[in-house]
C-alpha cells in the first residue's frame, strides 16, 4: 500500500456514496506543480501527435505525448527519472494544447521539462546553452543594436560576421537578421508626447464619435520586443486605431514577454522579465486598464504561460486582463461593422496571404483577420492553410535546427506561392520573418491594415 | 458589446458542423465555437446512418426503411426519414469525396479489428476495398505501426466469412521510421514524396512503399493499407501506388488518431468557410445568461470571459466522451446549459453487469421535442431558442446501433435549418 490513506470500509461492489466518503490526497502540500492530474486525464487517443509540426517531419522526435503526459507519469515513479533530451527538439508551438480533448495542460508540461532539463542536466559551459542563451535573450541584443541600428543592420548581415556566428555559436548563416528601426516605437511615443497626447487624442475621437468624453476607455499596450525594435509601425498603427476608438494608450515599462525564454527552457531568465511585465501591468489592470498585445506570442505568455509557470503577485488578474490587439476590438465595439463600411486604397490595396500563427490558435484567434477582413472594401485576405510557418521564434535560428525549420514551413511556403497576392500577412513576428525568407514576400501585420482602413 | 452572430451553434464535431453549415446556406450570419479541435480526427471517417436496430438485428441492408420503426424517443423519429435523407444530401455535396450516396442500401466495409462494418457512407480512399466485392485481397501492415496487423485482419476477415480470400502481409516501411512514428509522419512523407534511404539509395517513398508491396503481391487484385495514405493528396498517392502495383489499392479506417476523420474535418471546415460562417476552437464555452431564452453566452480564456450573442443557439457538445454529457456520484447533467438530462436516480441502475450489456447510459442525453428543443424535467422546453444535435441528445446507443454519425448530420442540419429560419 501507498502512504495514502484509504477510507475504512471501501467495498467496491457495493455503492458507497452514503457512507462518509473522503477523497484521497496522494501528494500532500508540495511546493511544486503537480502535474500528475493532467497526466492521468490523458487517455492516449495521440490527437496531440498529429498536430505537432515536429514529428511530421522528423521521426527521431517522439512527438507531444511522450513529451507531456508520459514523460510525468515516469517522473512521478521514479524520482530519478532524467527528462529526455529530446525535450529540446520541441519547438514550443504549443498547438498541442488545442488538440487535447482532455485538457491535459500539454504545453505547460513542456516547459516545465524543459526547464527542469536546461537547468539540471544541460551543460551550462556548452555552445548549445549560450547560443540558446543570447537567442532567448533578444531584447538585450535588440537594445544595444537599437543604439547604433544601421551600424547594427550592416555588422549583423556582414557576411564573414555570420559565418563565424555559425561556426562558433551555431546560429545559422541562411537567415538575414531584421533590421533595427532607426526610431523605436518608444522614442516615437515619447517624442509624441506620451500619455498625456494619447489622453487628447482619444478625447478628441470621442468626441467625434459622441461618446462622454470622460468614456472609461484605456488600454496599456505591450509592445513587446519587436514592434519596439524593428517594427514600429506595428505599434504605431495599434496607437492610431484605438486612439480613433477613443481609447487612451499607456506603454507601460515592459521587458520581453519570456516567449522565447520559455521556448529555450531557460524559466529565470523568464521569471525575472515575467516579475517586471506583471508587476507594471497588475498596478494598470488594477485601475481599470486592459493589457493590450499586438505580437500573439505576447499575449499568450502573459495570458497563459505566466500563470501556467510561476506564482506572482498580480500574475491571474493580468492574465485575465490581456487581450490580443483586434480581438479586443472586436469584443468592445462594432468592429465589423466599421470594417464593414471602410475601403482601403493606396499602399495597402492588395492581396494578402494570410498565415495564421501557432500561438494565436489556443487564444482562438486563428481565424480572425481573414474573417474580419472578408468585408473590407478594397483588399483580399487569403488563408495560407493551417500549416505551422516552422521558424517558432529562436528555433528556426539555430544552424541545427534550420533544415528542420524549413521542412516545416514547406507548405506555407507553396501555399504563399499559389495565393493570389505578393504581400504576406501575419501577427507573429518570427512567422513574419519565416515567410519573408521562405517567399520574398514583403509582410504586414493586420493591425497596419485596420488602421489604413479606419484610420484617416 | 459582445461577439455577435444570428446562430451560434457550440461543438465542432460532426453535428456542430452540419448544424453550422445547414444554418449558413439558409443565409443566416453562423458562428461556429468549440473547445477544442474537433473530435473528428478521433473517429473513423466512417458515416454511419443506421447498421443495427435497437434490438440487435441487422446488419440492415437499407437503414432509411428500419427508420419509422425506431422507439419514439429515437432522434431520427423526432426529424423524419425525409429529413434524414436531406442531411445526407447536403453532407453529399459539401464533401464530394464521399461515396455510397448513389444507393439507399448499406455498405459493408472491412474494420481494421477485421469486423465487416455496415455503413452509408465512405471515403473514395476505402471504395476499393468493400466487402461485397468478391475480387481477392492482400492486406499490407507496417512492422512499426501495432494498430494494424495485417495477417490478424485477414485472419478475422475470413472467419467473418468474407466473399473472397484475404492474406496479410508485414513490411517495414521503406526509409526504417521509429517505431511509433506518427500517422502524420508517414502521411507526410507520402503527401510530398520525399525521398526516404532504401539500402543506401535515395528513392521517392511512393515508388519505394510500391517496391515493397511488389513482390509480396501474388494474384490478389487489389491491396489494402492503413489509412497512413497522405494527408491532403490520397487521391494521387492511391493512383500513383495503384498505378506501381497494377492492382486497386484502398485504405482502411483505423482508430484514433485518424487521417479519415481528419481529412473529414478539413473538408467539412472548407465547407463552412466557404459558406461565410464564423469559426472559433480553443476555449470553452462555460456560462451563459438568460432565463427562457438565451441572451448570451461567455467563452472563457484563461480567465477572461468574452461574451458572444445571438438570436438562436444549437447545442452540440457531444456525450460522454466529447464531455457534452457528463456524470458524478449524484447524477448525470449537461454542463453548459444545465439542461435536463433523464436518468435513473440510483446510478446502479445506470448500468448492466455484463460489459457488452445493453447499459442504460449509453442513451443518456437530453430529451426534445419534435423541433429539437431540449426539454426540462416537466417536458417543457428549457430555452426557447436553443436547439440540440448529435450526441449530446439521448435516447439512442449510437455504438450499438452504428448510427453516431447519421444522428449527427440528420440532427444538426435540422437544429442549424430551423435556427436560421427562426432567427431574426
Amino acid at each position: 500500500m501507498s502512504d495514502a490513506e484509504s477510507p475504512s470500509e471501501f467495498d467496491p461492489v457495493a455503492p458507497n456514496t452514503g457512507e462518509e466518503f473522503e477523497p484521497v490526497d496522494v501528494f500532500p502540500d508540495s511546493d511544486d506543480f503537480d502535474l500528475r492530474p493532467g497526466a492521468d486525464s490523458c487517455y492516449k487517443c495521440s490527437t496531440c501527435d498529429t498536430n505537432c509540426p515536429v514529428a511530421e517531419v522528423d521521426d527521431d522526435f517522439p512527438g507531444p505525448k511522450f513529451q507531456g503526459p508520459e514523460q510525468w507519469r515516469l517522473k512521478q515513479s521514479d524520482d530519478d527519472h532524467d527528462v529526455d533530451d529530446s525535450v529540446m527538439d520541441c519547438s514550443n508551438c504549443m498547438r498541442c494544447d488545442n488538440a487535447c480533448p482532455s485538457g491535459v495542460p500539454l504545453s505547460q508540461m513542456h516547459n516545465t521539462a524543459r526547464g527542469e532539463y536546461v537547468s539540471e542536466q544541460m551543460d551550462k559551459l556548452s555552445v548549445e546553452y549560450v547560443r540558446n542563451r543570447i537567442l532567448a535573450n533578444y531584447r538585450t541584443s535588440a537594445f544595444f543594436a537599437s543604439k547604433v541600428p544601421r551600424l547594427a543592420n550592416a555588422a549583423m548581415n556582414f557576411g564573414p560576421a555570420r559565418w563565424l556566428m555559425e561556426k562558433t555559436l551555431g546560429v545559422t548563416s541562411e537567415r538575414d537578421f531584421p533590421e533595427f528601426a532607426t526610431q523605436t516605437f518608444r522614442e516615437w511615443w515619447a517624442d509624441r508626447g506620451g500619455q498625456a497626447q494619447s489622453r487628447e487624442n482619444a478625447r478628441a475621437a470621442r468626441e467625434r464619435r459622441g461618446l462622454p468624453a470622460d468614456a472609461d476607455k484605456k488600454v496599456a499596450y505591450f509592445h513587446g520586443c519587436y514592434s519596439n525594435y524593428n517594427t514600429p509601425e506595428v505599434g504605431k498603427a495599434m496607437v492610431r486605431v484605438y486612439e480613433a476608438f477613443g481609447y487612451e494608450v499607456v506603454a507601460p515599462k515592459q521587458k520581453c514577454s519570456g516567449t522565447p525564454m520559455f521556448a529555450n527552457g531557460m524559466l529565470d531568465d523568464a521569471r525575472r522579465h515575467a516579475e517586471t511585465n506583471v508587476s507594471s501591468m497588475a498596478d494598470l489592470v488594477e485601475e481599470g486598464y486592459h493589457a493590450i498585445a499586438s505580437c500573439t506570442s505576447c499575449s499568450m505568455a502573459l495570458r497563459q504561460e505566466y500563470p501556467e509557470l510561476f506564482d506572482i503577485d498580480g500574475i491571474d488578474e493580468v492574465a485575465e486582463n490581456t487581450f490580443e490587439a483586434v480581438e479586443y476590438l472586436r469584443i468592445h465595439e462594432d468592429l465589423r461593422e466599421e470594417v464593414r463600411e471602410a475601403e482601403v486604397d493606396g499602399d495597402l490595396a492588395e492581396e494578402f496571404a494570410y498565415h495564421a500563427p501557432c500561438h494565436s490558435r489556443n487564444q482562438g484567434l486563428d481565424r480572425q483577420a481573414v474573417e474580419l477582413f472578408r468585408d473590407l472594401d478594397g483588399v483580399d485576405v487569403e488563408d495560407v492553410g493551417d500549416s505551422c510557418s516552422g521558424i517558432s521564434g529562436t528555433y528556426g535560428w539555430k544552424e541545427e535546427k534550420y533544415e528542420k525549420s524549413m521542412a516545416i514551413g514547406e507548405e506555407m511556403f507553396e501555399h504563399m506561392d499559389h495565393a493570389a497576392g505578393e504581400t504576406g500577412m501575419t501577427e507573429c513576428p518570427t512567422c513574419a520573418m519565416q515567410m519573408e525568407h521562405g517567399s520574398g514576400y514583403e509582410i504586414r501585420h493586420p493591425l497596419e491594415l485596420l488602421e489604413a482602413a479606419l484610420v484617416e | 458589446m459582445a461577439i455577435e452572430s444570428e446562430v451560434l451553434v457550440v461543438g465542432g464535431g460532426l453535428a456542430g458542423l452540419t448544424g453550422a453549415l445547414a444554418a449558413a446556406r439558409e443565409g443566416a450570419d453562423v458562428r461556429l465555437v468549440s473547445y477544442k479541435q474537433s473530435t473528428l480526427r478521433q473517429a473513423s471517417g466512417l458515416v454511419d446512418v443506421l447498421g443495427y436496430t435497437p434490438d440487435g438485428a441487422g446488419p440492415l441492408t437499407d437503414p432509411f426503411e428500419a427508420i419509422p420503426s425506431l422507439p419514439d424517443a429515437h432522434p431520427y423519429r423526432k426529424v423524419g426519414v425525409h429529413t434524414v435523407r436531406e442531411a445526407l444530401s447536403l453532407f453529399d455535396e459539401a464533401v464530394p469525396t464521399y461515396e455510397g450516396g448513389h444507393t439507399d442500401a448499406n455498405a459493408l466495409l472491412p474494420t481494421h479489428g477485421g469486423t465487416v462494418k455496415p455503413t452509408a457512407r465512405y471515403p473514395a480512399g476505402a471504395s476499393a476495398g468493400l466487402a461485397s466485392d468478391a475480387r481477392d485481397t492482400l492486406l499490407v501492415g507496417i512492422e512499426e505501426m501495432v494498430d494494424f496487423d495485417a495477417p490478424h485482419v485477414a485472419a478475422h476477415l475470413d472467419a467473418a466469412g468474407v466473399p473472397f480470400d484475404v492474406r496479410g502481409e508485414t513490411i517495414r516501411f521503406p526509409g526504417d521510421l521509429r517505431a511509433d512514428a506518427k500517422v502524420t509522419r508517414y502521411a507526410k512523407l507520402l503527401d510530398t514524396d520525399s525521398e526516404v534511404a532504401v539500402r543506401g539509395r535515395m528513392v521517392p517513398a511512393r515508388e519505394a512503399l510500391a517496391q515493397r508491396v511488389n513482390p509480396l503481391l501474388e494474384d490478389e487484385e487489389r491491396v489494402g493499407f492503413p489509412a497512413i495514405l497522405g494527408d491532403d493528396n490520397p487521391g494521387e498517392i492511391r493512383a500513383e501506388l495503384s498505378d506501381r502495383l497494377g492492382v486497386d489499392v484502398f485504405e482502411v479506417p483505423m482508430g484514433p488518431p485518424s487521417l479519415p476523420g481528419l481529412r473529414l474535418e478539413d473538408a467539412l471546415f472548407s465547407a463552412l468557410d466557404e459558406a461565410g460562417a464564423s469559426i472559433e476552437t480553443g476555449n470553452p464555452v462555460v456560462d451563459f445568461e438568460g432565463e427562457d431564452r438565451i441572451e448570451r453566452v461567455f467563452i472563457e480564456k484563461n480567465g477572461a470571459k468574452i461574451p458572444n450573442s445571438a438570436d438562436q443557439y444549437v447545442l452540440a457538445t457531444g456525450g460522454f466522451v466529447g464531455k457534452g454529457v457528463e456524470s458524478d456520484r449524484e447524477g448525470v447533467y449537461e454542463p453548459v446549459f444545465d439542461c435536463h438530462v433523464p436518468h435513473a436516480s440510483d446510478r446502479y441502475d445506470w448500468f448492466e453487469g455484463d460489459l457488452f450489456g445493453d447499459h442504460e447510459f449509453a442513451r443518456y442525453g437530453v430529451a426534445t421535442d419534435d423541433d429539437l428543443r431540449p426539454l426540462d424535467a416537466s417536458e417543457h422546453s428549457e430555452f426557447e431558442n436553443l436547439r440540440a444535435a448529435g450526441s449530446v441528445l439521448g435516447g439512442y446507443d449510437f455504438a450499438a446501433e452504428k448510427s453516431g454519425s447519421g444522428v449527427s448530420i440528420a440532427t444538426g442540419y435540422a437544429a442549424g435549418q430551423r435556427a436560421a429560419q427562426e432567427a431574426r
